[in-house]
């Protein structure tokens, strides 16, 4: 599936597209399909998101997973750093990312 | 230390109101990221992997304990409660939202800081002996000529847009520990046969994907002349430097392609030139620059003598702690890699404590170095035990400066959007599984880089570490053999990548064949170049 990710503005937060508006969460990520640019230039140009850009990613049981650990890490947070990860209650958090 | 005049915070603040107006432009719409991109960079302000991250300087490393206190302020207020020391002495901030960077920078400006010329192809931060002042075996305090390189590489109209990113390292004694030789102009101040001061001028070193040592294309410029050479060199650059291709942009390139001495010719006939229009700073500021160093007031009745009673004080003092110029003085390093920690990563609250420690045992000064500590320059031997006392209750008493556990880390792909494998985990496996080995071992500098932009410089380590993208996996590159100081040595990869696991097994067997090889005082880097690569490969990939 294609997901979209990029940074809040003001905030600089990594968001995901949900088919909506921008998440925190990778979970409500969407498969975008084809519309990947439409969205990117749409929504960039409302200033609703920043440096945004497509990722390849899959969903399975566990909910949405971006293809390269690169992204996993912006959707989790630091692997070093599990207190300022999106889920610092949950130790197998990182190897999710890994 | 320096202290700003009215001219200088004038530019500071000017340029923070000046941001202020193009961040309010930007949130509201009027400025696209393509247009307000290259404004924030301008102000050290990137968009890395989960935020904006922010790169504060720090000139040559030197830091009053006000600046360090409201670093540490700045670490609560605006970010997650901690800073990231760099190996350019500078301080990273990976948490920051744009619309308080503004706010942010004005705090930093009423202490004299700022973010100016960290990102962009510019004159970066220039970096310095962290011993600078208090060296027992320097010629001079090399931090007024920094100061007047700053002052001239700061806004210079036309070095802004250079080919590529520019860095200046500035010593005055004989042991490098600036990793002088890898930068792109290494300047060591010198005395000639008359006595005379000057400085000698290594041109076209660096680490990134092509790493060089700088070659010494001058032996001697005369003081009144330095700033003038230093023109020289980068106007040769900035015109004959590639722009067409960012990886072979950089003046060791042009250096390495033109040859030293076709280099050096062109860099001497541009220095005559200019030596017609008068461009040098006259001397009285110079020696208003210096005024502004001049030695602490020391106790000239201090005792010489140290109460070694405490073994583990003892063992802290034999690692962290170095001759001083003054009698009954040290130089003390504050390791900030626990076993097990963040290279370079400092908390608000400890920030705030080496700010209080500065003040009350070292003259209010302290300094950050390229290895990612921080240095106390002027503390009184008698003074050693109770500050040793307090940076063990806070976590900053570790013993290590130099070793295996002396990491220098590049924050990698926890936190770097170039990154292409993670650093922080390796480094804390490492000094995790050699805790115990770490007396036996001896100087090791142990190097990682999270790619091969090399911000961990690990061509320069005894052990480097690359991580690399292995189609899609981290994999991680071993060297051996690198230096940064006198004798600078450029690492050798042994051969084939490992798992993040694989490459901490590899520095075991590596080490091993060291204590198996060693001869009397050898370091882990002379068995090395005794010996060669040969048993440390065939160990390692046994």
């Amino acid at each position: 599936m294609k997901i979209l990710t990029g940074n809040d503005l003001k905030s600089g937060a990594v968001t995901w597209w949900d088919g909506v508006q921008w998440s925190l969460h990778v979970a409500d990520a969407v498969d975008v399909g084809d519309h990947a640019d439409a969205i990117l230039a749409r929504e960039q140009a409302a200033q609703r998101v920043n440096a945004a850009y497509a990722i390849d990613a899959a969903k399975d049981a566990e909910g949405v997973r971006p293809a390269h650990i690169k992204d996993r890490i912006r959707a989790l947070g630091p692997t070093v750093r599990a207190d300022l990860t999106l889920k610092p209650a949950d130790p197998e958090a990182r190897d999710w990312v890994i | 230390m320096y202290k700003y005049d009215t001219y200088d915070q004038a530019m500071v603040d000017t340029r923070v109101e000046e941001f202020r107006d193009q961040v309010k432009r930007r949130l509201e719409g009027h400025l696209s990221e393509d247009h307000f991109k290259p404004l924030r960079l301008q102000n050290g302000l990137y968009l890395q992997l989960h935020a904006y991250m922010l790169r504060v300087a720090v000139p040559y490393g030197t830091l009053s304990s006000a600046q360090m206190r409201v670093l540490g302020d700045i670490a609560d207020k605006y970010d997650r409660g901690y800073g990231h020391f760099t190996t350019r002495q500078n301080i990273q901030y990976n948490w920051i939202q744009l619309d308080q960077t503004p706010d942010l920078l004005a705090e930093l400006a009423a202490v004299e800081m700022h973010a100016i010329q960290t990102s962009g192809n510019c004159i970066r931060n220039i970096s310095s002996d962290q011993y600078a002042g208090a060296a027992a075996d320097e010629i001079v305090d090399p931090r007024p000529y920094a100061e007047l390189l700053r002052q001239w590489s700061s806004f210079h109209p036309e070095f802004l847009v250079l080919p590529r990113k520019f860095k200046i390292a500035v010593i005055a004694s004989e042991t490098d520990r600036a990793a002088m030789k890898l930068h792109d102009i290494g300047i060591r101040m010198i005395r000639n046969s008359a006595g005379e001061l000057g400085a000698a001028f290594y041109v076209g070193g660096g680490m990134g994907r092509t790493p060089m040592i700088a070659p010494l294309i001058r032996e001697f410029v005369p003081l009144d002349q330095l700033i003038t050479y230093a023109e020289a060199c980068l106007r040769v650059y900035n015109r004959y430097g590639r722009r067409d291709n960012k990886y072979k942009a950089r003046i060791k390139i042009l250096v390495h392609e033109l040859g030293k001495d076709e280099y050096t010719r062109q860099v001497e006939e541009e220095f005559a030139h200019l030596l017609t229009q008068g461009i040098e700073p006259p001397v009285a500021e110079l020696e208003r620059i210096k005024a502004h160093f001049p030695d602490p007031a020391y106790d000239a009745s201090a005792a010489d003598t140290l109460d070694r009673s405490d073994p583990d004080f003892a063992l802290w003092v034999d690692r962290n702690c170095a001759p001083h110029k003054q009698p009954g003085y040290m130089i003390a390093t504050i390791s900030l890699k626990p076993v097990g920690g963040i290279p370079g990563d400092a908390s608000g609250d400890q920030m705030r404590l080496m700010a209080d420690l500065g003040l009350e045992y070292s003259f209010d000064e302290l300094r950050v170095t390229h290895a990612q500590n921080i240095v106390l320059p002027h503390v009184r031997k008698a003074d050693l035990y109770a500050l040793w006392q307090q940076l063990e209750a806070a976590g900053l008493g570790t013993a290590n400066l130099d070793r295996i556990g002396d990491i220098i880390a590049c924050p990698g792909l926890d936190y770097c959007s170039l990154a292409n494998a993670r650093s922080i985990p390796v480094a804390q496996k490492i000094s995790e599984r050699f805790a115990t080995k770490e007396a036996d071992l001896g100087e090791i500098k142990l190097k990682i880089s999270g790619c091969i932009n090399a911000c961990g410089h690990h061509h320069a380590g005894h052990i480097g570490i690359l991580g690399v993208d292995k189609k899609g996996t981290e994999n991680y590159q071993l060297l051996l053999g690198g230096c940064e100081g006198d004798d600078t040595s450029l690492g050798t990869i042994t051969g084939p990548g490992f798992s993040e696991d694989g490459i901490v097994d590899a520095i075991d067997k590596a080490t091993d064949v060291y204590l198996a090889h060693k001869q009397g005082d050898e370091r882990l880097l002379d068995t090395y170049r005794r010996i060669g690569m040969a048993p440390f490969k065939e160990a390692i990939y046994e």
